[in-house]
């Protein structure tokens, strides 16, 4: 078959089972555009910014699992990518990223739109390449794939001169092995290994399991809940790992970390076991690392070598897919009953939800605690949420249990505003059955709110909760706490949301009461469309507990008690 | 800083363009210190082998061979300086030799040393030394108060001692760039 570069691109595709990519044209990428009229099986869907098309591949990727395609010009279109990428990189998310270049004779010139996006991305992309040869397009578009979805996932950037898209040569689709020589993840433990984290699990009393994002991606809940039940150790999550354990399980305690439950917190640091299972020991969850879970053993696996031993020094560090290794831990892993221990989880638990803004007197205030706990209560619990990044964010994390996997997409590692807007509308087009929700703060709300456009043009259904607090709320909860209320460049105007919905022809509603909440949602769901609806919610309100940067894990700021006075 | 302190890693890597690059980055990236980095070829045309010295003290070699692991294009990661191996460094050295004690004193130092004057003239003379890097450092010191005028070195390369052999039988799916039979070692 006698066939251009820019029609390999498109057969390479097919073949890795793309039915949708997200993009925009340019000068440099548009032999692929063309080829793309003979391939309408794949879906195109044209973004209005290619930042917003990278977090559509990566929303559609994180609720797949599948690698998510997005497909960008030459110079600006990009460095457009380079924010999404970025995201995806740092919360180990499949894509792969198609760009265009100047042709080759061009490259180093300085020609129109030549920008050096391999250099721009190598470290933020787990591979890249620039396709020199048109014979080496098919190995390489079917490498990226396999780079981005086995091991660590991660984003694969492809960048490909003009001219090479235009080539033609005789094309045979590589079939067999790929070979990577230097491409070896990581898979089971060896028995060592297992030995010496069987011993470890035998002898704790006040064990923890921390749950991450590996648990999901290697498709492990069942082995962890296993576990869990099996030795009755107490699971914590991060933010990343919601939906690895139902959180209604009586052995899940919630979220640990920053932002996260007391009771976690004060578990991780009283532990004399830490189980942790695909997580990166991140600064947001572990607080001052010299104070971190003192008295504890610590068993770490992660698919990622580099990460044992890389912020906090562990006992048993076992490079692995969490899946495997927690399969061959399992049959070994004895029944054991922690009832003390259990109990003074119970406690601290207890203790948190007494402190609940949810049991405060709202004096006719629309907290956004209330607008997501009421969201979670009309919703069946059951939506896919895709957050963007700031305080809704956290609330989110708190007050929206989720009982499955892939259900809370949140960008946690780069903590990108404006990823909740475009990565919800690629979750749905990866799970068109699901409902889906961006629940999104005012600021970052803004940052990409241009995709408003594409969801109409595309006809895809999302449901946009904007909690519109009038501020970058999580940065005035910083000068609240650390800058004495001086809110500099945080209070934040907003257009009329209901009307700039109504302008894309989007069916829109503003909340003001709590009352009104059953409503939108039931107005949300009566309407085919994406439907934005807009939270007018308390200007002030902060988020609790807080760990402050750097401070220890179990010191926390905690809201008070309802009667009792702040602690200052 | 004794040698103790130093740790060695081996990498073979893909002879591609943009390798050295990659690991540079990385380096950058992560804040690691090195001593140095040598890149060469070796007995296969795709395949390049880079020598990374670091001081243990600033950098955990482990953490360097982990990382390195990670990029596609390194095939290979191994901490030599774990088990028995051999290292050398290449020093050149010009130094000042215009009066005759100043070149009787550089051919007594030579002596001492696997180090010999490949040129010589009546203003100055080229030392080549290829030694263990404390070797090299050792001249070097001596030849201080001589008058180095000019210094060269390659860097340490190093390799397992015995027959743990670091190597790959790894072959590109198309051999590219490689058509004329020249084989370069890219750099960035
Ligand atoms: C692209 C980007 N710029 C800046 C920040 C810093 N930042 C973190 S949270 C936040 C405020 C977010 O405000 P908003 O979107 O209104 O959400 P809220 O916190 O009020 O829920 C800012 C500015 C960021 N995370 N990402």
């Amino acid at each position: 078959m006698l066939l251009t570069g820019a029609e390999i691109v498109m057969e390479c595709l097919l073949r890795e089972g793309v039915e949708v990519m997200f993009g925009y044209p340019g000068g440099a990428i548009l032999p692929t555009y063309d080829a793309m009229t003979k391939y309408p099986q794949i879906r195109h869907v044209l973004v209005r910014h290619e930042q917003g098309a990278a977090h559509m591949a990566d929303g559609y990727a994180r609720a797949t699992g599948r690698v998510g395609v997005a497909i960008a010009t030459s110079g600006p279109g990009a460095t457009n990518l380079v924010t999404g990428i970025g995201t995806a990189m740092m919360d180990s998310s499949p894509i792969v990223c198609i760009t265009g270049q100047v042709p080759r004779g061009a490259i180093g010139s300085d020609a129109f739109q030549e920008i050096d996006i391999t250099g721009i991305t190598l470290p933020i992309t787990k591979h890249n390449y620039l396709v020199n040869d048109v014979r080496e397009l098919a190995y390489t578009i079917r490498e990226a794939f396999h780079i981005a979805r086995t091991g660590r996932p991660g984003p694969v950037l492809v960048d490909i001169p003009k001219d090479v898209q235009n080539e033609k040569i005789e094309f045979e689709y590589p079939e067999g092995p790929i070979r990577l020589p230097g491409y070896r993840p990581p898979s089971a433990a060896d028995d060592d290994q297992l030995a010496a984290a069987l011993e470890l699990i035998q002898q704790a009393k006040r064990p923890v399991i921390l749950a991450g994002h590996g648990i999901l991606m290697a498709g492990a809940s069942n082995e962890l809940r296993e576990l869990s039940e099996r030795a009755q150790i107490p699971v914590t999550l991060t933010l990343l790992g919601k939906g690895a354990m139902p959180e209604n399980h009586p052995l899940c305690v919630g979220m640990m970390g920053m932002h996260g439950a007391a009771a976690c917190n004060y578990a991780i640091q009283e532990a004399d076991l830490l189980i942790a299972l695909g997580m990166r020991f991140d600064d947001r969850v572990t607080g001052n690392l010299k104070t971190y879970s003192p008295n504890s053993r610590k068993i770490h696996v992660d698919i990622d070598p580099s990460e044992i031993n890389k912020n906090v020094k562990v006992d048993v560090g076992i490079a692995g897919d969490v899946r495997t290794v927690l399969a061959q831990l399992l049959p070994h892993v004895p029944s054991k009953q922690h009832p003390e221990w259990i109990t003074q989880i119970r406690d601290w638990q207890e203790d948190g939800d007494e402190r609940d803004i949810l049991h405060y007197e709202s004096e006719g205030k629309l907290f956004g605690a209330q607008v997501i706990n009421d969201l979670w209560k009309y919703t069946g619990g059951d939506a896919v949420t895709v957050t963007d990044v700031g305080q809704h964010q956290m609330l989110e994390a708190q007050y929206y249990p989720h009982q499955r996997p892939e259900t809370l997409l949140t960008s946690g590692g780069l903590g990108t505003m404006g990823f909740g807007l475009p990565a919800a509308i690629g979750a749905k087009f990866g799970k068109p059955d699901e409902e889906v929700w961006a629940i999104v703060g005012d600021g970052g709300f803004q940052m990409t709110m241009c995709e408003l456009a594409t969801a109409m043009q595309e006809g895809v259904k999302v449901n946009i909760a904007i909690l519109n607090n009038a501020f970058l709320g999580m940065v005035r909860q910083w000068q609240e706490f650390f800058y004495e209320e001086r809110y500099q460049a945080t209070p934040m105007y907003s257009p009329d949301f209901v009307k700039l919905a109504e302008a894309f022809g989007i069916p829109a509603m503003r909340v003001t009461s709590r009352d009104q909440i059953e409503e939108s949602v039931n107005f949300a769901r009566s309407h085919e469309t994406t439907v934005l609806i807009e939270y007018v919610i308390e200007k002030e309100e902060i988020v609790y507990p807080m760990v402050p940067a750097g401070a220890d894990l179990h010191n926390m700021l905690r809201r008070p008690k309802p009667g009792e006075k702040q602690q200052s | 800083m004794t040698e103790n302190h130093k740790q060695t890693v081996v990498a073979l890597v893909e002879n591609k363009p943009g390798v050295l690059n990659r690991v540079a980055s990385l380096f950058r990236r992560r804040n690691f210190n090195v001593d140095s980095l040598t890149v060469g070829r070796t007995h296969k045309p795709h395949i390049s082998r880079m020598t990374i010295v670091v001081d243990a003290a600033r950098t955990d070699g482990r953490r360097i061979a982990a990382n390195l692991f990670k990029l596609v294009n390194v095939i290979d990661v191994k901490l030599v300086s774990e088990e028995p191996y051999v290292s050398r460094d290449l020093a050149l050295v010009k130094v000042r030799t215009d009066d005759a004690e100043s070149r009787n004193a550089v051919t007594l130092i030579c002596e001492r040393y696997p180090a010999r004057i490949v040129d010589i003239g009546t203003k100055v003379a080229i030392i080549e030394i290829t030694a263990q890097e404390d070797i090299v450092e050792a001249l070097i010191h001596e030849l201080e108060p001589i008058g180095i005028v000019e210094l060269v070195r390659t860097g340490v390369v190093a390799m397992g001692r015995g027959v743990r052999i670091l190597d790959a039988d790894y072959e590109p799916p198309v051999m590219m760039g490689h058509e004329n039979g020249s084989y370069q070692v890219y750099g960035v």
